[in-house]
Parts: structure tokens; sequence; C-alpha cells
């Protein structure tokens, strides 16, 4: 069988509008089973965001391969879920109609979508809010509605782009644990990209660890420890101190590398 | 935590001296909105005292013999004027009629101008190639005083109100094209990603992505391109109409009538007035989902 997402000697170049070349990925190499969940974390701008535009096929890459389900990604394809980083539910729709928007998009029927739509927000503990405008919700509850949103569509593939960094610890570790509870009630492949080793570890199966830019992937390590899990109490499993320290050591020279660059760019 | 809790201690104690023990939060309520129903009566009569000193020193001006009544006319002759016109009807008929015509001419230019300027607004933010060609084509035309369209539009549509409409429309059209255009551009580019992965097709993006995120630009130009379709609807009539009030004004002034032209300029700035408060009524329909900003008051 083949792996979910494969990425090989995948490259991404663009072009800056000063009209030079930034490369944000380098030849890289990953391979993500079906129903895995993965967290790739790296220095800040080391093209992690990168990576899951070119699996989404929201990007093309400059060169290389990339596949899902053994096809290579020629745009965007039907089975994946984004989480994005920012806000991106649609401020001028009810919650309701945000979640309902991917089915319609697909064809569904304006009543069926919203049949589905209303199911969703009740596994996401968000009954009784249909009608409200994102404005009105805390940032977790949009989150909420955005996990939702990505969830309806069924992905086999859910792309997450430091979804809960904007969040409160509490409401995070909160969010964290709902996450793998609708995980593991689907057989979805989960990439989720973070700054975060603590809950890179906490939610995931594997790590990947990117270079300082241009990224490529340093070394990865699987995370041997049981589900289910809850977030909240994992980090005080001595086995997660031993691969944290194990995943630090080598994540460690990255950031510096990252630091001492933007130290530099920071004094030219 | 400290701060809230000297708050409790500090109200608690004040309404202790102040007032009858009991529940201080109600009080404290009950006071906020005493104090805004005065302000509110200070503001209203302030502004009647402004209308008052602004009226009356221009009535008492030209008693006096400070200012010429013919050149500048007077309040009470403007208000006669006005009664004159409501009570035995305008030399072009009944007042209303004039008033409605050029009402109808407002709201058609208007519509036709947003209409269209949303259009073609979208499908120039859309189409980088469009935009490119036809961008100097519409900087040019911008430039030029508009108003001047309604001689031509005179000429070649007669003297009813299709040129007038045609002339507001104009004016209107530049100003809702470009804030159109500009929301189309300025959309959120994650918004369009998380809609295209959500499985948008073209079609959809345009009209629940792009359209919805240009609509708060659209909807904040439409305050000033109505006042502009009052303008087209006025100029318009001075090219030449049978209709109107501002025909009503250039009769007066043909006539050396400067009560006529004030009372004319009163009744537009009536109309026009009546014209905002029906479009901020629109534009909490349309974007509702907007949060409600705070502010003390609305003019």
């Amino acid at each position: 069988m083949s792996p979910a997402i494969e990425l090989h000697h995948a490259t991404k170049r663009f072009l800056t509008p000063s009209g030079t070349v930034f490369t944000a990925l380098q030849n890289l190499d990953m391979a993500v089973e079906p129903g895995e969940f993965c967290a790739v974390v790296g220095p800040t701008g080391c093209g992690k965001s990168t990576t899951l535009a070119l699996i989404s096929g929201l990007e093309p890459p400059s060169e290389g391969e990339v596949k899902v389900f053994g096809e290579p990604v020629t745009g965007i394809g039907e089975g994946i879920g984004y989480v994005f980083q920012t806000d991106a539910v649609f401020p001028w729709k009810t919650v309701l109609e945000n979640v309902a928007a991917g089915p319609r998009y697909r064809g569904v029927a304006n009543r069926d979508a919203r049949e589905q739509a209303r199911d969703w927000l009740s596994r996401v503990g968000l009954s009784g809010f249909e009608d409200r405008y994102p404005y009105q919700l805390s940032g977790g509850m949009r989150k909420r509605v955005a996990l939702a949103q990505s969830l309806i569509n069924g992905p086999r593939i859910l792309l997450m782009d430091e979804p809960f960094s904007a969040l409160d610890v509490q409401t995070r570790s909160l969010m964290e644990n709902e996450l793998l509870g609708l995980w593991a009630a689907s057989s979805a492949s989960v990439v989720f990209v973070t700054h975060d080793l603590e809950e890179a570890i906490s939610l995931s199966d594997r790590v990947f660890v990117i270079t300082a830019g241009p990224g490529t992937v340093k070394s990865n390590y699987k995370v041997d420890l049981p589900r289910p899990r809850n977030v909240a109490e994992i980090r005080f499993e001595p086995r997660f101190g031993e691969i944290y320290q194990e995943i630090w050591n080598d994540l460690r020279d990255e950031v510096l590398v990252s630091y001492e660059r933007q130290k530099r760019s920071g004094a030219a | 935590m400290n701060v809230r809790s000297a708050a409790g201690r500090l109200s608690a104690g004040m309404s202790a001296r102040t007032e009858p023990a009991g529940r201080p939060a109600g009080d404290l309520v009950a006071k906020r909105r005493r104090d805004a129903q005065r302000r509110q009566l200070n503001v209203a009569g302030l502004r009647v005292l402004v209308a008052v000193v602004f009226l009356g020193g221009w009535e008492l001006g030209t008693r006096l013999g400070w200012i010429d009544p013919f050149f500048w006319s007077q309040p009470s002759a403007i208000f006669a004027k006005l009664w004159y016109w409501i009570s035995q009807g305008t030399e072009l008929g009944p007042l209303w009629e004039q008033a409605l015509v050029t009402m109808e001419e407002t709201v058609g230019g208007f519509v036709v101008g947003s209409i269209l300027g949303v259009i073609i607004g979208v499908a120039l933010g859309r189409s980088r190639l469009l935009s490119d060609v036809l961008g100097p084509y519409i900087k040019a035309a911008n430039a030029i005083p508009r108003v001047v369209v309604g001689a031509l539009f005179a000429i070649s549509l007669g003297l009813d109100i299709k040129s007038k409409i045609a002339t507001a429309a104009v004016l209107v059209f530049f100003v809702v094209f470009f804030n159109a255009f500009q929301g189309v551009r300025e959309v959120d580019r994650t918004l369009i990603a998380n809609a295209r992965i959500l499985g948008a097709g073209d079609r959809q993006l345009t009209t629940e992505i792009l359209i919805p995120s240009a609509l708060s630009w659209i909807v904040a130009s439409l305050h000033t391109s109505f006042g502009l379709a009052l303008v087209g609807a006025v100029v318009g009539e001075l090219f030449g109409a049978t209709q109107g009030v501002g025909e009503l004004i250039y009769n007066a002034k043909n006539q050396f009538d400067a009560a006529g032209v004030f009372a004319g300029m009163g009744l537009l700035a009536a109309m026009a007035l009546v014209a905002e408060a029906l479009i901020t009524a629109l534009e909490d329909r349309l974007i509702k989902w907007r949060p409600p900003v705070a502010t003390e008051t609305r003019i």
C-alpha cells in the first residue's frame, strides 16, 4: 500500500518582489502513512507552511514530486482538509453557513448540507451557535468552526498550520484533546505544523524536524506514547521527557542557526 | 483583581455615603442612563441654538441693511417662498411633483451607476489582463470633470428623465467602481485558499467570497455616491429640463429670485438627509456580519 503522502526531493523556490530567488524548501523527502498523525517542527521561516501548500496543491513544487495516495498532485485535491493559522472562516457567513460551505461547493443540496453542518456543529460542541456570525465568537470557538468546516468534507488528509498558536494555554489543550478525539473517529492522516515541540509530541505518532531554511527534513522520530492520550497529562510521563530531550537536541541547532541569521539580517 | 476589588470598595463606600445602601450596581446603571439622556438633551438644545443664531443673524443682518437681500435673500423670504410653493404650487406644477421627479432621477442614476460599477469593478478586479488594458482609460475618464457629460446627454437623450439618469449614473459609477475594484483586490488570500480547498469553483469564489468581501468597501462608497447622484440629477436639470428641483432653481436664477434659489437648495438638503438615513438602514442590512462600531453619536 502506498503512503498517504509522499514528498520526494521536493524543492520550492519563490521569486521575491525585489527579483531575487528565495528557496523555501530544498530536496525535502517525507512520507506519511494512512491514518498517521504527523507533526512538523522547525524554526520560524523554515518552510513548514510551504510544505502544506505543496501537499494541498495550492502551490506546485519547483522540482521533485508530491504524491497523495500514490497519485501526483496536480491541483487542489478532493480529499484534503486545511486548517489555517489565521482565521479563515468567512466573516459574512453565519456559523452554520460556514460549516455547510464545503458540501455545498461540492454539489450537495443546500438542505442536506445544512443538516450535515448541524451534525458537525454538535460534534465540536457548538450547537446553539448556528446563527451567530464569527465576530460574535471567541477565538477558540472560531477554531472549532474551522475544524468542523474542514472535517465535514470527510478529508482523507488533514493539514493543519499552527492552528492553535493564537489560543490561550487552557483553550489550547482543550482543543488539542478534541482534535485527537475527532481524528480517532476518522481515518485521516494528519500533518500538523507547529513550532511548539511539546504540542508536537503530545499529539502525534511521528515528528519531522525541518532544518533552518531552506527547509529539508533533518530527522524524524517515532513517538511511541500510548493512545488514547490526554495532552494535558501526557507531558508528565517519563517517556515524554526522553523523547523531548532527544528531539530537542536536534531541533536546538536549527533554532540557533535561524536565530543567528535573524540577528544578522536585523543588524544589517 | 486588585483594581476591581478596590473599585468595588470605592463604589460601596460612595453609595453608603450618598445613597441608601442596597444595589450600587443598579444605581450606577441608572446614573449612566440619566447622564446619557442629559447629554442628548444638551446636544439637541445646542443644535437648535446654532440654527437660531445663524438664521436670526442672517435675518437681522438684512433688516439692519448689512446684507443686501436682493443678492443674499433672507430667511423670512425663503420660508415665505417655500410656503408659497407648497400652498400655491410652483410655476412648473405642484412642488411635490418637482421633488419626486428629481428623486426619481437621482435614484435611477444611483441604481444604474452602482450596478454597473460593481459589475465592472469586480470583473476588472478579477482579471489582471482586463485591468492592465483598461486601467489607463478609466483613469483618464475619471480625470475629466464628469458633470460636463450632462451637456452631451442633454443633446443625445433629450430633455426628459433619461439624460438626468445618465448624468447621475456616470458620477456614481466611478466612485462605486473604484471601491469594488479595490475591494476585490484586497480580499484576504487565506479566505480564497480556504474556499478553494473546500471545493469552491470560480463562480462560487466570485459570488461567495469576492463580492461579499468587497461589499463593505462598496457600501462605504454608497454614502458618497448618493450625494453625487443628486448632483448629477440637478446638473442634468440645469442643462435643460421641464421639471425638477434643479429646473426650479434655474428658473429662480433667471428671475433674479435669490429666495427661490435658496428655497430649492433647502429642499435638496432635506432630500439628501432623508436619503442618507435610508442608506444607513440599507448598510446595516447588507453588512450585518460586521461587528457594530462603537460610536457615541451618529450624524
